[in-house]
């Protein structure tokens, strides 16, 4: 090529590439393209132009004019690239949001603390192997007491604060009837809890006219009391989430026998002794034990060909020492600031 | 039942600290409750002896006594008490003693006379709740001596909180007899001798009543001094099981219960004509109790009576004419056995409880009567005289309580407790209990004592064994079972997922009372009869819930007052519906709302909440039910009329509604207080239950279509009509039909209404071309046209 047209044309590249970088947005980008490379561009020109060169000199030229095109179509792409990255951030930078600000729609609301422990409850028990069954809370005298060996001038009918109606019904005071329903229509083996609202007549500090119990009834060939502490035991280490010292006491109901009650070390102050534990280190959670002949007799079971056992727990207790409660009467009051601390 | 350390120490004292005899009793079901000192710290409280007694110079009331307090010269004390009397020994607080209500005693003058100490009443000791007068203590106690030791004051007093079956154990001897089987210490009950019969006076006792009383004991006991008192000691132990001192008789009466368990009751001699029966009220009898309240006994009510009338209710309570009195000389003691169901059905029946049918209610040893009538007339005769007549005793055998033998098989105990217990161990423990045991070829052959009422069968031997050898001893273990996987039906609607919905809808959960205000529930269930309690706790807690709304309203107004501006609460539970049958119990999901929209928060206007709110959480619940709902415009007189619907399973009657919503009637939001509108919903979930399990359809691979029409009703056209139409006429090729805008107003005739739909076409073969969907347009406008009356919006 001949060095006047190599000059002029390093020239022109020169020029061209130095308004690329100069463009201010597409629309200079464009008219640069234009006028160099489009139909009449400076660039378009020169290739036009080898014509008029020597045949020997055309490839050698056209191959370097094509390379200026080359060079610039790429300033021009990296400009325009540059151009529209620059106008994008400039668009986020103003649509910068105070990412603090609250978020808007509904809040979520949740379940009653009783529930949460019920829940709870009914899970564990229905990973044992356990059913759920339920039983009328209007009941009869039969169900509530008389089958579960409580005869009309027993003793531990003065325990129980009855609710009545005019007919002789009466509110049941425990959930233990649903045992003697359930048995009364089901053949061993049988293993079932019966979680659910009870009546007491009494209301006072530690005492609601109204609360939950949920009971528990194991009946096969072969069962022991060494079995009701082993799967007591495990129970009340898995809702309380931790090795609980537990103490297994001689007690009575007349439904069971042997009979028990089951303290657990205070959870309060871990058995050193607090107002909660009225300072015996202990707390008395659920009665529990071996199911009475009387009452299988009752529901219609073979005592000498099975044996079984039962237990009985206070929801809202094992609630209050669970969530730390510290009032009975926050569970039927409904407070809302209460209600929403247990999402 | 309270009881004193060292009463019962005297009886049986194991090498035990007074916890670990707590603990040890507590752990074989004797459960210790409190263990509480028997009185406060007296430091500087003596004994003293009032040797003289002088009038104050400058007061009337008060007196100036010389005391002598073990010192080397008498003190000189100034005293109010009416009993201050020359000769008495009484307690004295010396200077620098700190009484239990704080006060510090300290040389002073009172008007003009110098006092050195306090003359102290048992009140001012702390050790009564009231007392009359200087507490008068023993002659024979040494004045200067501590108070503490004099009185043995350093005792622990426990309280134990028997189950009722150990009725055995309501007394010294009984708890004395359970810990020595425990421990194994030796039990050293007190001798009884029988006492010197000195009268020849007797009352002659007839049992008329042989199954209720089979048993009955009585002594005449005359020339008793009125004077006598009932010596400190005494007065110590009754005070510290909680009982009140009143004189000597009665005071030995309660003593001997609390001692050996039988309760017994003196009658004045002098009050009685002729012989005692005990037999059944007869028709009007009245009987004056102690208690002061006059009874007009039921027939059949088991009574001791003389000659003429009735004298005492048996087992529960004395007659007021027949009781001892300070100036009562001669005294009928009785000692019996009545039946434990007698003695507790009437007692329940008359609302009377006393320590004496606590005890016959749960049983007294039917072999004891004898002994405590002998142990009470010693006691009696020491402390105020008299002469003994001979004991009268009826016995009906038939009728006294036999403990049968009972078969106790090895085989049986291991099976129950899960642990195995040697026959000769066995045979130990229960010995220790005080019952016999043969062996036998497979077990043990048990009798238990007569104080025993509770153990009737091989399970309560049982249970004796694992008490005493310890729970702690019986092993953990798991049972085995068999497999038995249980999964509930899929098309069952949980009740966990209704709630899961509702609280991600911003409620909160609530729980109720299942009794509510009968005026409340009258006021929004007008029309029904709600089963009443005949003994509510309080009279608006006296009719069972017919719906959920009572006590959600309650916990609203509860909220309100508490300013909490937007409330949305629900519950799930019963609701107790009367039938011809019964009350049936019916389970429900309800919910009230109140304030506004949605939570206050920036950049959204606040919106009061509006019945379309309400719905939307309706609807969210019947989608989750995953059956066919539709709502229907209803009426309930807890309701707005114009604002309230009721859900229907489609295809279902007027009579079978699934429940309702609305807005709170406003006349019934005024009567509550409530300013701003409160919305409310209640279903059944037994019409929620069983609803669809979900089934797959295909996806159609080809683009929808969307079309937007505007179309022109009258206002008393449901929007539910239209969609129905409008789904009808398009066929199968709609996919999706949303209404999403209603107005009337400017450019709409009064009396019509616009509602603009959106239709989605698809169809599942092919691409929908312009003039398939254009034709469906067509006939979905032709149909609203002829049906409706429907134009569309220009």
């Amino acid at each position: 090529m001949n060095p006047v047209l190599q000059q002029e044309l390093a020239k022109l590249l020169e020029t061209a590439l130095a308004a690329v970088a100069g463009a201010a947005d597409a629309e200079a980008l464009d008219q640069i393209r234009v006028g160099y490379l489009g139909k009449k561009g400076a660039l378009t020109e020169q290739l036009k132009q080898l014509g008029g060169l020597p045949a020997e000199q055309r490839p050698q030229a056209g191959q370097q004019v094509n390379e200026a095109k080359d060079r610039l179509q790429a300033a021009l792409d990296e400009r325009k690239r540059l151009l529209a990255e620059r106008q994008r951030e400039q668009q986020l930078s103003q649509e910068n949001l105070d990412v603090s600000l609250p978020g808007r729609g509904l809040r979520i609301g949740g379940p009653h603390p009783i529930t949460r422990t019920l829940r709870r409850l009914e899970e564990l028990f229905l990973r044992m192997g356990f059913r759920i069954a339920e039983g009328p809370e209007i009941e009869d005298d039969f169900h509530n007491f008389e089958a579960l060996n409580i005869p009309p001038d027993h003793p531990a009918r003065a325990m129980h604060d009855t609710f009545y109606f005019d007919n002789g019904l009466l509110l049941r005071t425990h959930t233990s009837p649903v045992q003697i329903r359930y048995m009364q229509t089901h053949k061993p083996p049988l293993r079932i809890i019966a979680p659910g609202r009870v009546y007491r007549r009494d209301s006072d500090v530690t005492h609601t006219p109204m609360f939950h119990q949920i009971e528990g009834l194991l009946v096969d060939e072969n069962v022991s009391f060494a079995d009701l502490k082993g799967v007591l035991s495990d129970f009340l280490g898995q809702f309380f989430e931790r090795a609980l010292k537990l103490r297994f006491r001689p007690s009575y109901f007349p439904f069971t026998e042997p009979s028990a009650e089951v303290d657990i070390e205070c959870v309060m102050c871990g058995g050193s002794g607090c107002r909660v534990c009225k300072h015996s280190g202990w707390l008395e959670v659920l009665g529990c034990g071996m199911v009475h002949p009387e009452v299988f007799r009752h529901a219609g079971i073979d005592s000498e060909h099975y044996t079984g056992f039962a237990f009985g727990l206070g929801v809202e207790r094992l609630t209050m020492l669970r969530y730390g409660v510290n009032d009975l009467r926050l569970f039927y009051e409904n407070d809302l600031r209460f209600l929403r601390q247990f999402k | 039942m309270k009881i004193s350390e060292q009463w019962l120490r005297e009886w049986v004292a194991p090498r035990l600290d007074t916890r670990a005899l707590a603990d040890r009793l507590t752990l074989a079901g004797l459960e210790v409750g409190t263990i509480a000192p028997a009185a406060p710290a007296l430091e500087r409280v003596v004994v003293g002896k009032i040797l003289a007694v002088a009038p104050h110079p400058q007061a009337d009331r008060l007196r100036v006594c010389q005391v002598d307090a073990g010192q080397d010269r008498p003190l000189t004390i100034v005293c109010g008490a009416a009993n201050a009397a020359a000769g008495l020994r009484v307690p004295v607080a010396l200077v620098g003693a700190r009484l239990p209500g704080g006060a510090e005693i300290k040389h002073t003058e009172i008007r003009g006379v110098a006092s050195a100490g306090m003359l102290c009443s048992a009140a001012e000791l702390g050790l009564e709740e009231k007392s009359e007068g200087l507490w008068e203590l023993d002659g024979n106690l040494k004045p200067g001596v501590s108070l503490t030791s004099a009185l043995a004051l350093d005792d622990q007093v426990l309280e134990i909180e028997l189950t009722p079956n150990r009725g055995d154990c309501l007394s010294v001897a009984g708890v004395a007899r359970e810990l020595a089987a425990l421990t194994g210490a030796r039990l050293k009950a007190p001798v009884v001798k029988d006492a010197t019969v000195k009268s020849k006076k007797r009352l002659s006792v007839t049992l008329a009543a042989k199954l209720d009383c089979p048993h009955y004991a009585g002594r005449v006991i005359e020339g008793l001094d009125p004077a006598a008192r009932t010596p400190v000691w005494m007065q110590e132990r009754l005070r510290r099981a909680g009982i009140r001192c009143i004189q000597p008789v009665v005071d030995v009466t309660n003593y001997v219960m609390l001692e050996l368990g039988q309760p017994m009751h003196a009658f004045d001699l002098a009050r009685l004509s002729g012989g005692i029966v005990v037999r059944h009220a007869r028709v009007n009898e009245t009987l004056a109790l102690l208690d002061g309240k006059s009874l007009a006994l039921e027939p059949g009510t088991l009574v001791i009576a003389d000659r003429h009338a009735p004298v005492a209710i048996a087992g529960i309570m004395g007659g007021l004419v027949s009781g001892v009195t300070a100036a009562t000389t001669a005294v009928f003691l009785e000692s019996a056995y009545f039946r434990p169901e007698t003695i507790a059905r009437r007692a329940r029946g008359l609302g009377l409880h006393s320590e004496s049918s606590h005890r016959f209610e749960r049983g007294v040893d039917p072999r004891l009567q004898r002994r405590a009538l002998q142990r009470a007339t010693n006691l009696l005769l020491a402390i105020a005289g008299g002469r003994a007549g001979p004991i009268t005793e009826q016995t009906a055998p038939r009728h006294v309580p036999k403990r049968a033998a009972i078969r106790l098989r090895s085989a049986r105990v291991a099976r129950l407790l899960g642990m195995s217990l040697s026959v000769r161990s066995m045979s130990d423990t229960l010995k220790r209990l005080g019952m016999r045991a043969q062996k036998t070829v497979d077990g043990l052959r048990v009798t238990p004592p007569s104080y025993r009422f509770d153990i009737a069968r091989e399970c309560d031997l049982i249970e004796e064994l694992a008490r005493v050898v310890g729970y702690e001893r019986v092993p953990s273990t798991r049972p085995p079972i068999a497999m038995a996987a249980s999964l509930p039906s899929e098309s069952d609607l949980d009740a966990d997922r209704l709630r899961a919905v509702l609280m991600d809808r911003d409620y909160h959960e609530a729980i109720t009372y299942s009794f509510v205000d009968p005026a409340l529930q009258a006021l929004l269930d007008p029309q029904a009869a709600p089963a009443l309690l005949a003994n509510p706790i309080a009279a608006d807690m006296a009719a069972m819930r017919t719906q959920l709304w009572p006590g959600l309203l309650t916990a609203l107004t509860y909220n309100c007052n508490r300013q909490q501006a937007r409330i949305r609460l629900f519950e799930i539970g019963p609701r107790f519906i009367p039938g011809p049958k019964g009350v049936r119990q019916e389970w429900t999901v309800a919910g009230v709302l109140h304030g506004p929209a949605a939570p206050e928060q920036w950049g959204v206007p606040a919106r009061a909440l509006d019945f379309y709110d309400l719905k939307g959480d309706v609807e969210a619940l019947l989608s989750v039910a995953r059956a066919g709902f539709e709502t229907r415009a209803a009426q309930h007189p807890a309701l707005h009329p114009g604002q309230c619907a009721a859900v229907y399973r489609r295809g279902t009657g007027e009579g079978d509604s699934g429940g309702l919503f609305g807005r709170l009637h406003p006349a019934i939001q005024a009567k509550l207080g409530l300013e701003q509108p409160v919305f409310l919903f209640e279903l059944g979930l037994a019409g929620l239950a069983s609803g669809a399990i979900p089934r797959f359809r295909e996806i159609s691979k080809y683009p929808s279509v969307r079309r937007d029409l505007a179309v022109v009703v009258d206002r008393a056209t449901p929007a539910r009509a239209v969609l129905e139409c409008v789904a009808k006429a398009a066929g199968d090729l709609l996919a999706n039909l949303e209404l999403f805008d209603e107005y009337r107003g400017e450019g709409i005739d009064f009396g019509r209404k616009s509602l603009a739909l959106a239709l989605t076409l698809q169809d599942s073969s092919r691409t929908l071309n312009d003039e398939a969907a254009e034709a469906v347009i067509q006939r979905v406008v032709a149909a609203l046209g002829s049906e409706l009356g429907a134009q569309l919006r220009q």
